[in-house]
């Protein structure tokens, strides 16, 4: 067979491959939408398990998600009233997330993270540096930064950390198998 | 007993899930195409795990043993 035409068909295999997958990557793009621990760990153990399987993975951090990503070392000065409000009010990163369940002022949160350090399960930070390990991509919704009055410099250092806005996840979501909404 | 020989040997006891995962997904790139590596696991749920890995991932598990609490894998890396 000539090079031309083997040329022809590898292309029209690559084509007819790319259509039944209708188009779809083995990618994952999740919206982590809750800011709660327990909803924001089974966003992680999801993308890092989807890493793991080599899956492209992308969260998109929106509302009550936005604060995890808040750097507890980090301060943020100079905001005005409703930004300082809440500043104040809404956890300061990952290690400051309640359950969405039995939070009992604290005592049944600090009860959940006892119980998972004992049985060996990594914690919400360490997830989050699992996930940077694994090159698990975030996306940060500038609509939430700015309702809440967030500035960049208060969020983690995280290595593929991008801010964007709702185009930018459903371009990553149409072409991705599988969506999530945590 | 297997006699089934492995290039690499990786302990996974005590760790639950995703690490299991994570771990045996970094594990097999450290040894050839073509060689085993033995994974260890004493999480029930790596029983139903690990074939769903290896099927999308691309690997072959040869051997699975279970004993004393243990789930021994043979996986061999394909690509």
């Amino acid at each position: 067979m000539d090079a031309g035409l083997t040329e022809q068909l590898e292309e029209l295999r690559a084509r007819v491959e790319s259509l039944e997958q209708g188009g779809q990557e083995n990618k994952l793009s999740m919206v982590v939408f809750s800011g709660d621990l327990d909803r924001a760990l089974a966003s992680f153990i999801i993308a890092t398990g989807a890493a793991a399987m080599g899956m492209e993975v992308m969260m998109f951090f929106t509302f009550w998600g936005t604060p995890l990503l808040r750097d507890p070392k980090k301060s943020a000065p100079g905001k005005d009233m409703m930004g300082t409000m809440f500043g104040a009010m809404l956890p300061k990163g990952a290690p400051a997330a309640k359950l969405s369940k039995m939070h009992f002022g604290g005592l049944g949160t600090r009860m959940m993270q006892g119980l998972m350090a004992q049985k060996n399960v990594a914690s919400l930070p360490q997830m989050i540096d699992l996930a940077a390990e694994l090159g698990v991509r975030i996306c940060i919704c500038d609509l939430s930064m700015s309702l809440m009055g967030f500035t960049r410099q208060e969020m983690l250092d995280y290595p593929d950390l991008l801010y964007c806005g709702v185009a930018t996840f459903l371009e990553q979501a149409m072409g991705s198998k599988v969506q999530l909404f945590i | 007993m297997s006699a089934m020989e492995f290039a690499k040997e990786i302990d996974l006891r005590n760790l639950p899930c995703p690490m299991p995962v994570v771990k045996i997904s970094k594990g097999i790139k450290e040894v050839a195409v073509g060689q085993v590596v033995k994974a260890v696991t004493t999480d029930p749920g790596a029983l139903t795990d690990f074939p769903a890995w290896a099927k999308t991932s691309g690997h072959q598990i040869l051997e699975t043993e279970e004993a004393g609490g243990e789930v021994s894998f043979f996986i061999k890396r394909l690509k």
